[in-house]
């Protein structure tokens, strides 16, 4: 049992870095407004998980300018791919598992 | 794999199933155009069924013996025709132009790019059978087969939401569907051409509108 619940990231034991996550994976290059918005977040709160996800190097974020306006814009690495996938066979073994 | 990293302790296996229902509805969601507004729908309706007034206004007034058989219908005048592609080419203009004001507003209001690639699989998707169906309704014209125009553009259109309810809010689906149904009944019984419009493109419309307003914008 103990060896199945090694198999799940810390990292992703947060519903909003989870959902930003999910996000990124079957999209490149989302803003800032968007993830919001899909998450129903306020600014600070997805600032800070989103540093959170870029400290451990699972996204990574661009920065540029459209016209005057500073668009941020997020994507996720192939390492953080390769997490979250290792974090979803964990989350299906595990429910296949206790069922 | 960084052994701090790891979860040690153990949650509900509900706790669990969230988690992969959040993923699952998050991966679905941001993958498709969320901001057609249930009010594109609405004004569209309104718009179409103003134009189905005017059609019938129309025919009531100007053609002497409205009758609808494959055979009568091929002697109405040309003025005629062109008077009724005219009026359904505003509608049709005045309609996109509404629904695609009313979503840049949804995008405006949810602070979300009016432009995203979700918007532009909607639109590419939704303009190939569109478009396909345009076309063939111009061959029927050319051989004066007047009386399958009207169904024929409810099919197609209906298509095309199909094709498109893949990339934006999945209710369009369903909306294709009953333009589809719409469009071959209307081919089996021709002869209702306008009341045909006036559900397809004006009623249709404005419930789908309504109840997409209802579920996700009050």
């Amino acid at each position: 049992m103990k060896d199945i619940i090694a198999g799940l990231n810390k990292e992703f034991d947060n519903r909003v870095r989870l959902g930003i996550m999910s996000i990124l994976m079957v999209n490149e290059w989302v803003d800032f407004n968007t993830v919001k918005t899909l998450l129903n977040l306020t600014d600070g709160n997805l600032a800070s998980h989103i540093s959170a996800l870029e400290k451990t190097g699972y996204i990574e974020v661009k920065k540029e300018f459209v016209g005057k306006k500073p668009r941020t814009t997020y994507n996720a690495t192939p390492e953080g791919k390769k997490a979250f996938r290792h974090h979803l066979d964990a989350l299906e073994k595990l429910l296949k598992g206790n069922s | 794999m960084n052994q701090s990293a790891l979860v040690m302790e153990e949650k509900s296996n509900e706790h669990y199933l969230d988690d992969l229902k959040e993923i699952r509805s998050m991966m679905e969601k941001s993958s498709r155009f969320i901001s057609l507004s249930g009010l594109s729908g609405i004004s569209a309706g309104i718009i179409a069924l103003v134009g189905a007034f005017i059609a019938s206004w129309y025919i009531k007034t100007h053609i002497e013996n409205p009758s609808y058989t494959l055979q009568t219908v091929v002697m109405v005048r040309m003025e005629d025709v062109l008077f009724l592609l005219l009026d359904a080419a505003i509608v049709l203009f005045l309609a996109l132009t509404s629904a695609t004001y009313f979503a840049v507003r949804k995008a405006r209001m949810q602070n979300l790019p009016v432009w995203s690639k979700a918007g532009e699989l909607t639109l590419i998707n939704l303009l190939i059978p569109l478009a396909t169906g345009a076309i063939f309704c111009l061959i029927l014209y050319t051989y004066n087969i007047f009386i399958l125009i009207a169904p024929a553009t409810l099919l197609f259109y209906g298509l095309a939401l199909l094709n498109a309810s893949k990339y934006t809010l999945a209710e369009v689906r369903y909306l294709g569907i009953c333009e589809i149904v719409l469009g071959l009944a209307g081919m089996l019984i021709p002869g209702y051409s306008i009341i045909l419009w006036a559900v397809g493109f004006g009623l249709l419309h404005i419930i789908y509108g309504a109840v997409m307003y209802y579920r996700y914008e009050r």
